[in-house]
């Protein structure tokens, strides 16, 4: 291992991010603010994805130079491993909030404890969950929610159904056998849409018919922050699965050495798990 | 200004360095403006990192500044208290994500790969990106001082429902700024924790790194830990504001205190992450002074290794007087105080490194030592804040503000302060100007102190933090502070003076700057150090204890 790891000379892409990253920023602060920008928005945005999508080519076209050694690929590993603990950090925010607002924030605004200071300003409320009628009544709670064994039970076996279609996607590809290891991920990308469609739809049940709504009280807060940001990391998730597939169909992995693919179930895997966690803690109890 | 040590020959430069073969060839870098933004060289970041930072601690000590102009007698003479709240504010956003943490960062990338023997750093591209969200975060940061209703003024702990029922309408402007600086904080810490773990030379095992590489390898983790806990706290921040949620809302169920616990979550170990890496600096500087080694390696690595536990069960403290069940108060408590432990483990080793040494007094020990007598002092009033029932007392008053800057500008800027001068020959080759640096650090100490410790008397009389006047009673002390700010803020135009003067010139430096005392790789290399170095990977050979 001498002298073989690889330092790129000079890249454009970290600059140009940063700077689409700020005109993302600024445009979504004006949309918030000012109710204009959707503009700046959007071409933030869209250089944002253009980087990335530059980026990572440039990383792929070196990796198939062979510029890369085993040290790089732990590098990669380190880096992609860090990165996702540091995702499950910050589902931890929500997942905590969740948790202080059910077993202390709702039972203390009902008048446990020995405060006493909020059952004076609502003394009518009482504690429970979910939370449909939330101690103000000028603020409306959700007017049922939703049964756990139904459409979030379907998604869950969808979810859990995909890790392990991707894991033989990914024992096939060790074996060699690509073609095999294509139709397993392609039917784990299908899986991938079908969870987002689903979801799509309960989030329009959400706010046509259950009352289910991001002003509804601190459930619809909780409900969506936690479901919808999973779902944008379903959606993330499932892009960078298609462009494995894609790069499946190059013949840009061996049996040896496919991290790229590995990366991408790997996080497949934690945005999997999230799920599990969510469908307990947020639908079932 | 060499050190004072026996003459002795220069040592051979290191075979290690960029004569040797290497895989590809350099292609010649950009000129001007472009170099920099598009470098992926650890050196040339790392320089960018500090520059950045250094022009951060400028903006926010006049911020400081204006505060203590305002604060010199009572009354209000010179700002209105809206405006005086904005600088409060801006100075704290500013010196802790601005200054301290990208400082760090800076000797981070400079040091941490010439300390294991790395080419570089382990993911190149990606440490540029981490630097350059910085800029955009900041300009973003400070451009809402000139939005309509102002900047943040709701205090660097931006509490709800301060922050979202009655913030700015530029607050969410500040939260976009907060998510690009955590995105910086968190992939730079992602590539420092890769680097350390991958890029060692071969043969150096974790228990052979420097304790800078290993403080800097803890404080990643806490980084990777809770930014993105600051990032999901913020999220709910920006949904309350802009989508109506009621996160942080009680009419709606929710609760301003879950904001309190979830941003001190982040809080408290964000407060390690500035000083663990101090811990570091010292622990390399205070042995090559004292010409010993330093005592008690492994302990001083667990010690950091258990305040880093410890940080993530003791955000608690700062809420005493919130309200909070009596059982939470007594764990969070005696958490607290039990830091004090491998704290307490940590200036015993420095001290016991320093016993019956043969030490001498450049300006790096000059600032270490510094360090250890402040730091100290600011731990002192920690334990003091950490008992609960005195905390009532204690709770929002210039107290805590006293606590606070003597961990953070005696310690954590002392300690940058002097990591700077420790490597400045390394960086440029040569010695810092000496009669500018001692000048520059008397005047830093007395200046210091003159401000805060007054504050800790102001403070326990009752004087509450962040108003823009006050009872006449406390008009001697704050008098004082100013007078002491405003010496300690001017005296830091010298460090700019020195830094530039080394830059351009002085007393050349050899390799080994400060003597044959310390075995830290980053001496095998010349000064100043090639841009590219242990490009073949050095052979680690452990000194013999």
């Amino acid at each position: 291992m001498s002298g073989s790891y690889y330092v790129p000379a000079t890249s454009k892409w970290p600059a140009l991010g940063s700077l689409a990253l700020g005109v993302m920023m600024i445009g979504a602060g004006m949309m918030l603010v000012h109710d204009r920008g959707s503009i700046v928005m959007l071409v933030g945005l869209a250089g944002v994805l253009a980087v990335m999508a530059l980026w990572f080519r440039d990383v792929i076209a070196e990796s198939r130079k062979g510029l890369y050694d085993t040290q790089m690929d732990r590098s990669f590993r380190w880096g992609m491993g860090w990165f996702i603990f540091s995702e499950v950090m910050f589902f931890a925010a929500f997942f905590g909030a969740l948790f202080y607002i059910r077993f202390f924030a709702i039972p203390w605004l009902g008048g446990e404890g020995t405060k006493g200071a909020t059952a004076l300003l609502w003394p009518e409320f009482t504690a429970h969950w979910p939370l449909i009628s939330p101690p103000d009544s000028s603020i409306a709670g959700p007017a049922q929610v939703f049964s756990p064994w139904q459409l979030p039970l379907v998604n869950t076996l969808i979810l859990i159904s995909s890790s392990i279609t991707l894991t033989v996607a990914h024992e096939a590809l060790k074996e060699g056998h690509r073609k095999v290891c294509r139709n397993w991920l392609a039917g784990t990308v299908l899986l991938g849409l079908c969870f987002i469609a689903i979801q799509g739809v309960e989030y329009y049940e959400a706010y046509a018919h259950y009352g289910i709504t991001l002003k509804a009280g601190v459930y619809g807060a909780t409900f969506f922050i936690l479901t919808g940001f999973h779902g944008l990391h379903v959606i993330v998730g499932t892009i960078i699965l298609i462009v494995m597939l894609a790069r499946i169909v190059r013949r840009h992995f061996t049996p040896e050495e496919h991290f790229g693919f590995e990366a991408a179930s790997w996080y497949w895997h934690f945005v999997d798990v999230v799920w599990v966690g969510l469908f307990i803690t947020v639908y079932v109890f | 200004m060499a050190p004072k040590v026996p003459p002795q020959a220069i040592l051979e430069q290191s075979s290690t360095a960029a004569e040797a073969g290497h895989g590809h060839a350099h292609e010649t870098p950009p000129k001007g403006m472009l170099r920099w933004l598009l470098t992926t060289n650890h050196k040339e970041i790392g320089t960018l990192y500090l520059i950045f930072s250094l022009t951060m601690f400028f903006i926010g000590g006049i911020f400081a500044l204006v505060v203590r102009l305002e604060l010199f007698q009572p009354g209000l003479q010179f700002v209105r208290p809206e405006f005086f709240n904005q600088m409060t504010t801006m100075h704290g956003l500013i010196m802790v994500f601005g200054a301290i943490m990208p400082a760090f960062t800076g000797l981070a990338n400079w040091m941490i790969p010439l300390q294991i023997g790395a080419p570089d750093m382990a993911l190149p591209r990606l440490n540029n990106f981490s630097f350059w969200l910085l800029p955009v975060a900041f300009g973003l940061l400070l451009s809402t001082l000139l939005m309509p209703g102002g900047g943040p003024n709701f205090g660097w702990t931006f509490y709800a429902p301060l922050s979202t029922t009655y913030g700015p309408p530029s607050t969410t402007f500040f939260i976009l700024s907060l998510h690009i600086a955590g995105i910086s904080s968190i992939l730079g810490a992602i590539n420092i924790i890769a680097t350390i773990l991958n890029m060692r030379a071969p043969g150096m095992r974790l228990m052979d790194m420097p304790l800078f590489v290993w403080t800097w390898l803890i404080t990643s983790f806490l980084l990777i830990a809770v930014m993105p806990v600051l990032a999901g706290v913020v999220t709910m921040m920006l949904m309350d504001i802009n989508f109506g949620t009621n996160f942080f809302n009680a009419a709606g169920g929710g609760d301003p205190v879950l904001f309190q616990h979830l941003f001190w979550f982040f809080g408290h170990p964000e407060v390690y992450i500035m000083i663990l890496p101090a811990f570091g600096i010292v622990s390399a500087i205070i042995p090559t002074f004292a010409r010993k080694r330093l005592f008690g390696y492994a302990s001083m690595v667990y010690a950091t290794a258990a305040i880093a536990i410890l940080s993530f069960l003791v955000w608690g403290h700062h809420m005493f007087a919130v309200g909070m069940p009596l059982v939470g108060q007594l764990f969070f408590m005696y958490a607290t105080m039990l830091i004090a432990v491998p704290t307490g483990v940590k200036v015993f080793n420095w001290v016991a490194t320093m016993f019956r040494g043969s030490i001498s007094f450049e300006p790096p020990m000059l600032f270490a030592l510094a360090f250890v007598v402040q730091f100290t002092i600011g731990g002192f009033s920690g334990l003091m804040l950490a008992i609960a029932p005195a905390d009532f007392q204690y709770h929002d008053t210039y107290f805590v503000v006293a606590h606070f800057h003597y961990v953070l500008v005696p310690g954590a800027l002392f300690a940058i302060l002097a990591g700077a001068y420790y490597w400045l020959p390394k960086w440029t080759g040569h010695y810092p100007h000496l009669r500018l640096s001692q000048w520059h650090f008397w005047l830093s100490v007395i200046g210091v102190n003159l401000t805060f410790f007054p504050m800790h008397f102001s403070g326990l009389a009752g004087m509450p933090r962040r108003i823009p006047d006050y009872a006449l009673q406390f008009a001697d002390f704050n008098l004082a502070s100013s007078v002491g700010s405003f010496i300690f803020g001017f005296s830091q135009l010298l460090f700019v003076a020195v830094i530039v003067l080394c830059a351009r010139g002085g007393q050349k430096a050899p390799a080994q700057a400060w003597g044959d005392h310390t075995d830290d790789l980053e001496w095998s290399v010349p000064s100043p150090a090639p841009l590219h170095t242990f490009e073949t990977p050095p052979t680690f050979h452990r000194p013999a204890h």
